[in-house]
């Protein structure tokens, strides 16, 4: 291999990572640090009893409880048989094998993709998996972060590696300057209705640009965290002074002497001048408005002020079949607006936006206002230390007097694994990342949208072009 | 062992120096009727929604498969759903592009897998998800456009079609035409011979501690 090669940030981090490149096999790529939580780790862990084999090295994987868990009274036991017996189970795993765990009531403990950042544990330049597609956030730090399945979470517990092909790279750059009320769920929800729910299956993500320069940390995260709703293995942004501040001072992150030797190691993970990717994309920001889905994979949104296309307009027989039982099973019209159309529930909260800035917008917009009688929001933060911080900063008092329902952290209404479901039929605007058909409960109905739309629509009880309060 | 390629003669030395091999279900040639599930973009909630992910073992998921297709609210089956018409079955399932998108969530290939299916047919697979089906004895089938959408009509015409699955052959025939299909050497000899790949990583167990030791 000619290591004198132009290189993108994918590649530099990948080759350094590949313990083993023998001919027949996929390589077998280092991991630095592994997520673990209830739902996709029991099955792995009794892999390894059945082997009689150990945990590789315990220290590079941390354990939260985080999608079944309840957001009210966790102080208490869970109610539900079937969640408490899959977190009891987490709990006894990780006592067993000698992994950290973050269960609930600890201070640490939230969305696995949200303690990693904010615990220092997530850093550029690693490799990072956890049993959970939106693995991809971490990428936001400049490291290759994916989501796997629970075959591949017994590989890395019992080996820290794991069998991979590489991936293609694509380069997505964003320039230009974001209008009034835009954020960057607004980009990533755009880009992701330009290339469709498949269209970057196979490639790995290096988003750049100024737009994406211009981000804070928090507003990278909820980029790279969706890469995988266009079908991505992962997102990745080149790490930059915005990174190094964000991490610095972080609980688990290098202090001191090795904090300082660390960022001049960092600053040489970007793309060499030449490197060559399998695609590149260029879009500017004047195109991107605030955003809202309408069907039921993310691929399917478009600008909040724009009209859903008709069957008519979709060039594919398959899409236009597509689209049709999305809309039916949505109760929507081809061809109609969103704007106005009266809503029921608002779920703010997720591993896409859930963060302490997130609830500070929210925040901000609902100061002094009430939501509207028909509608019920929830506001679920990301993790304990946000839920903490928004105290602190009496961001609950404005949402009590909104009207809003703060609750405690894990994933809720993203997925509905608990018992956050939003009712059969009814419509729920979501900050989450998948509009699924059930995703949010049985039959129930998501439109994805920043969290400024959110709290718009929270005033508004309706579907609301958040510039029009702002 | 069964050669595959030119790769079968390093692959066997690596094995034979392995003793924790845990065998697998192998899959070679699989010759039965199919069940057509002509939608695009069937993600893995479909397959397996989150409220059924409780449990902690890998059996079982097979009477969730599609739940909220298959049944519904009251727990009725769906009568019109192809799993419940009685009109199809067969160890091949057959489906529109972009199959398994979504939650990497691998009860999804178990469910599928635990329902009975061996294949999945479609011109596109989210990439997760076909991992994890190739973890699970799962076979995923990449065809060509034209060649799912001709599956769809010959099903449709007689449900009782056959397919030919040859993993070794790497071809897939119905009807008498056949199209050849691309699948990862390496996965390839691990389906047909029941290979796991945790068997290799530990077989790399001192490599991988000395790279640990020196990135820590």
């Amino acid at each position: 291999m000619n290591d004198t090669k132009p290189k993108t940030i994918f590649e530099k981090i990948w080759d350094s990572h590949v313990v083993k490149n023998a001919e027949g096999y996929p390589d077998a790529l280092f991991i630095d640090r592994h997520f673990i939580h209830e739902v996709t780790s029991p099955q792995a862990f009794d892999g390894l009893k059945k082997r009689g084999i150990k945990v590789f090295n315990t220290h590079r994987t941390t354990a939260t409880a985080d999608h079944n868990v309840p957001t009210k009274d966790q102080h208490l036991p869970i109610k539900e048989a079937l969640s408490r017996h899959q977190v009891e189970t987490l709990r006894n795993n990780c006592q067993e094998f000698g992994i950290e765990l973050y269960d609930l009531g600890h201070p640490f403990q939230g969305i696995v993709h949200i303690i990693g950042p904010e615990l220092g544990l997530t850093l550029p330049g690693m490799t990072i998996v956890c049993g959970d597609s939106h693995t991809s956030t971490h990428g936001a730090f400049g490291n290759i972060a994916f989501g796997i399945g629970t075959s591949e979470v017994e590989q890395v517990l019992a080996t820290q590696c794991i069998l991979q092909n590489k991936p293609r790279t694509m380069r997505i750059e964003i320039n230009g300057k974001l209008s009034k009320g835009v954020l960057s769920k607004d980009i990533i929800l755009y880009i992701i209705s330009q290339l469709t729910a498949s269209g970057a299956t196979g490639y790995f993500v290096e988003y750049a640009g100024d737009t994406i320069r211009n981000l804070s940390m928090e507003a990278r995260m909820t980029i790279c965290n969706m890469s995988i709703e266009m079908g991505a293995r992962g997102g990745l942004i080149a790490p930059d002074e915005i990174t190094f501040d964000y991490i610095k001072g972080r609980r688990f992150a290098p202090q001191g002497k090795v904090f300082e030797k660390k960022v001049e190691e960092w600053k040489k993970l970007k793309t060499d001048e030449g490197a060559v990717y399998d695609a590149v994309l260029k879009f500017t920001a004047d195109d991107i408005g605030p955003m809202i889905t309408y069907g039921t994979n993310p691929g399917m949104g478009m600008r909040i002020s724009d009209r859903i296309p008709t069957i008519e307009e979709l060039k594919e027989i398959s899409g236009q079949i597509s689209l049709k039982k999305s809309l039916d099973y949505m109760g929507l019209e081809a061809g109609s607006q969103l704007l106005g159309k009266a809503i029921d529930y608002v779920f703010i909260g997720s591993c896409t936006n859930a963060r302490i800035e997130d609830l500070r917008l929210v925040a901000a917009m609902v100061k002094g206002k009430k939501k509207a009688a028909n509608v019920k929001v929830w506001v679920v933060p990301g993790s304990k230390q946000v839920e903490e911080q928004a105290k602190r900063e009496g961001l609950d008092k404005v949402f009590e007097e909104a009207g809003f329902e703060l609750r405690s952290p894990g994933c809720s209404a993203c997925l509905g694994m608990n018992e956050d479901k939003v009712p059969a039929g009814k419509y729920c605007i979501a900050t989450s990342n998948r509009n699924f058909e059930g995703r949010q409960g049985p039959k129930s109905r998501t439109f994805l949208a920043s969290p400024l739309s959110a709290a718009a629509a929270a005033i508004t009880g309706r579907i609301t072009d958040v510039r029009e309060l702002v | 062992m069964v050669v595959v390629g030119r790769y079968s003669a390093t692959i066997s030395q690596q094995r034979s120096t392995n003793n924790e091999i845990m065998s697998k279900e192998k899959f070679t040639r699989l010759v039965t009727t199919t069940v057509p599930l002509p939608v695009e973009n069937i993600d893995t909630d479909q397959i397996i929604p989150a409220r059924f992910l409780k449990a902690t073992t890998r059996e079982g998921f097979g009477d969730n498969l599609f739940r909220d297709w298959r049944y519904d609210s009251d727990n009725n089956p769906v009568k019109d759903f192809v799993l419940n018409t009685g009109i199809y079955s067969g160890k091949v399932l057959v489906a529109g592009k972009n199959f398994g998108c979504g939650s990497s969530r691998e009860h999804a290939a178990w469910a599928i897998h635990d329902f009975g299916f061996k294949v999945v047919i479609s011109s596109f697979f989210a990439d997760i998800f076909k991992g994890n089906a190739l973890n699970n004895g799962l076979l995923p089938v990449v065809v060509s456009d034209n060649y799912l959408q001709g599956l769809f009509i010959a099903i449709e015409k007689n449900p009782k079609t056959e397919v030919i699955v040859d993993l070794e052959k790497q071809t897939i025939t119905v009807n008498g035409a056949s199209e050849s299909f691309d699948i990862n050497l390496y996965k390839k000899i691990c389906m047909v011979n029941g290979y796991d790949d945790i068997d290799y990583l530990l077989s790399l167990n001192s490599e991988i501690r000395e790279f640990d030791l020196a990135h820590s």
